[in-house]
């Protein structure tokens, strides 16, 4: 199978390259352009749209294993594509939990025999993500997990996570940390502020994220690990982590997209759909974060992609489920940042393909010779407006409904395959 | 990016008020007017027969997953008073993943051709999510929800506060105790600013106040001789002892000292100062006898005056007013 992508705006950050061409694909990766004479079994005409690395999203819950009633990967992994998504990272926190090499291997097989996005599992930090006991890291790198992670459990006894991190660092895995202190959140749901005050719901205070993630920066000081903060709320963290970079630890951050365009005001009366976890903050931290991309401090930016059945949200606000489908706003909301002047259209694809993918230490994420052909081609210059009933995610739990929104994906390809087609603009 | 906005449910698409969740949102009109119709129905209880016929064939459901005594009989004696058919539900909620959930139970009694669902409920927001689903024709009254609101109290307080002291922009208001936990404080302080309080200061331990309560329009104090000084109205708080987990206050001794009304310490306030307490009270922790059954004390007429103030929330509510009110035979 030959496909050329012929004239669109190739934006490949990974090897800063931005510029009018031709792609080619020659047997599921990209090939050189000095043997291209021939025929192509297919031409896909780019002409007016951005082709660029497929979108790396670093935090997807897909809810299969153990949760299928909410959705299943054939449901998510085809929405993933359908958004310009061909990897995706998820947490090991399914039911079982994947805490063993076994696990690891069948999820892997699961999503390849589906044949969508690629999947990329993390392996449990503890077994059964209990905080007591480490799981067997070597074999779980050895089955292909991209590194390991206790999700949303606190591992609360501080000389487990030392001595998890120190035996991590021994076989080169990248610890993915979670920072919420469970003392401090205690069955909060919202930030400790105006909003708060104003409705009385629990609180989730920032000195929940904050005291946690000191712990987890000192403990990444002592033992060396590799360290990647999955999510983050508060303009203070992203001072710290600041700090820890510019000394020289090896610590990357990931942000949701929607904590980039959310403030807790957003809840308004009660809107579950903006019941998250970690929580949105005040427009303060909305912009303290959205600065941390733009300095680089936050590399990534992903989707914390949750998808509920209906009922989930139906409820009062701190009994509701916490979490949004992001997968198929992720593009969007990213180019979104453009559009408000944060960051410069190459680093808004870098922070959802490139840093991603480096992240993870994949070769995905680049459009570099050889390399697999894991390609989104979308038209920048289209809005859609989001109607949640019509998303690919089983999930409809979006605060984004009815929002307008730029970006609008045109074909996706996994591994030079052609894996969603939409329709053209009127 | 353009995004939606949503509207204020407690209103109808012609700006009339549909239901009661919160005070938060109302102008001073809509108050005083429910306070002015509330003023007609205390004479119905004066009367030999306590009952007119405003909401006659009408079906209220007292709908309180939470429980109470007080509040839900005030309502029932309104409704009653009202003419309406009044049902008692107190069903127990547990948690969403066991029985039946809160809009399940709903839609039940709806499909019986409820008219109104009165609602308390635990936590905070659940008025809100019942009205957004429920039929147009059905009217939602928060009975309180969670620390959130509770604005018939709100109402009843702000009723009683005109009967007794006149025009609120000449009155210093403090509102004493757990703020934080407290549905009560929160509708007072709203009602109280809408309605143009000269200062409305709240009162407690840090523990207890919640952060950035000042956005709310009012100023804290946590000493309480202070914060009394030149208050014309003390309104107290029922103080959960179950809610401190031993660490909110240390123990009920030390709250008592530094922020129990006594004599002593209404003597700081304004010279005829008057007390209020939504009850039921903790005599000898927040408050003590002396004062509650004192002569500056409001609390029986707050509780006389709320079967009123709730009759002219629910005629308002389902467009019913005592214009129509027949004379006594």
């Amino acid at each position: 199978m030959r496909i050329l992508v012929s004239n669109g705006r190739i934006i490949d950050p990974g090897n800063n390259i931005d510029a009018v061409g031709d792609v080619f694909i020659e047997e599921g990766r990209i090939a050189p352009p000095s043997d291209q004479n021939g025929s192509f079994d297919r031409t896909i005409d780019a002409s007016g749209l951005i082709v660029c690395p497929g979108l790396v999203d670093l935090q997807v819950r897909l809810r299969e294993p153990g949760q299928e009633h909410k959705a299943t990967m054939r449901s998510e992994l085809g929405a993933a594509v359908s958004a310009g998504v061909t990897s995706v990272c998820c947490p090991p926190d399914t039911d079982p939990v994947i805490d063993t090499p076994a696990m690891v291997h069948m999820v892997r097989q699961r999503a390849r025999q589906i044949e969508l996005a690629r999947l990329h599992p993390q392996g449990a930090l503890t077994r059964g993500l209990k905080g007591e006991q480490l799981t067997d890291m070597a074999a779980l790198d050895e089955a292909g997990c991209v590194g390991v992670s206790n999700a949303d459990y606190a591992v609360e006894n501080t000389l487990v996570m030392r001595r998890a991190m120190q035996y991590a660092s021994t076989f080169d895995l990248t610890v993915f940390l979670n920072i919420l202190d469970p003392w401090l959140k205690g069955n909060g749901c919202v930030h400790e502020g105006e909003i708060s005050t104003r409705l009385g719901l629990p609180v989730i205070p920032e000195a929940a994220e904050t005291v946690a993630l000191a712990r987890e920066l000192a403990l990444i000081e002592t033992t060396g690990v590799r360290g990647h903060i999955c999510q983050l709320s508060s303009g203070r963290s992203v001072e710290k982590i600041s700090e820890a970079q510019q000394r020289g630890l090896p610590v990357s951050a990931a942000i949701s997209a929607h904590h980039l365009h959310l403030s807790e005001r957003d809840i308004g009366d009660f809107d579950t759909r903006c019941h998250v976890l970690p929580p949105l903050r005040s427009l303060a931290d909305r912009d303290a974060l959205r600065q941390g991309v733009a300095d680089g401090v936050i590399q990534a930016i992903c989707s914390d992609h949750q998808p509920h059945g209906a009922d989930a949200k139906l409820a009062p606000f701190s009994e509701s489920a916490a979490g949004i489908a992001g997968v198929e706003t992720l593009l969007s909301l990213a180019l979104q940042l453009v559009d408000d002047n944060v960051l410069p259209l190459q680093k808004a694809i870098a922070a959802v393909t490139s840093e991603p993918a480096r992240i993870l230490g994949t070769e995905l994420g680049q459009l570099s010779e050889g390399a697999p052909a894991d390609i989104c081609i979308f038209d920048p210059d289209t809005t859609w407006t989001l109607n949640a009933e019509l998303l690919y995610s089983n999930g409809t739990n979006t605060p984004f409904d009815g929002w307008t929104l730029p970006g609008k994906v045109r074909w996706t390809l996994v591994a030079g395959q052609v894996l969603y087609e939409g329709l053209p603009t009127d | 990016m353009s995004r939606n906005s949503t509207p204020d449910v407690q209103f109808d698409a012609d700006g009339q008020l549909r239901h009661l969740l919160t005070i938060d949102g109302l102008n001073a009109e809509t108050i005083i007017d429910i306070l002015d119709t509330a003023e007609s129905f205390i004479s119905i209880g004066q009367r030999r027969i306590r009952k007119v016929p405003l909401l006659h064939g009408r079906t209220v459901v007292n709908l309180f997953f939470e429980p109470s005594t007080r509040t839900r009989t005030t309502f029932e004696i309104a409704a009653k008073r009202l003419s309406a058919d009044v049902i008692n539900l107190n069903a127990s909620r547990m948690s969403t993943s066991k029985g039946e959930s809160v809009l399940d139970t709903v839609r039940t009694l709806e499909a019986m051709h409820t008219d109104m669902f009165v609602v308390r409920d635990g936590s905070s927001g659940t008025a809100h999510l019942i009205a957004r689903h429920v039929p147009a024709h059905v009217h939602i009254i928060n009975a309180g929800d969670g620390r959130h609101a509770h604005p018939t109290q709100a109402m009843l307080d702000m009723f009683t506060i005109r009967q007794h002291k006149g025009a609120f922009d000449q009155l210093r208001f403090a509102i004493v105790g757990d703020i934080l936990h407290s549905r009560v404080a929160r509708s007072q302080i709203h009602a109280l600013n809408i309605l143009g309080a000269r200062e409305v200061r709240v009162i407690g331990p840090q523990t207890l106040l919640p952060t950035e309560i000042e956005r709310l329009g009012v100023t804290a104090f946590t000493n309480m001789d202070d914060g009394l000084s030149d208050i014309d109205v003390i309104m107290m708080l029922r103080l959960q002892l179950e809610r401190m987990e031993g660490q909110l206050i240390p123990s009920s001794q030390e709250y008592f000292r530094l922020y129990g009304l006594t004599s002593e310490r209404v003597a700081r306030a304004a010279p005829d100062a008057v007390v209020m307490h939504p009850g039921p009270m903790n005599r000898g922790l927040e408050i003590t006898s002396s004062v509650a059954d004192g002569e500056r004390s409001l609390i029986l007429p707050q509780v006389t005056n709320g079967i009123a103030v709730r009759m002219s929330i629910m005629a308002k509510l389902m467009g019913s007013q005592p214009q129509t009110l027949e004379p006594e035979p």
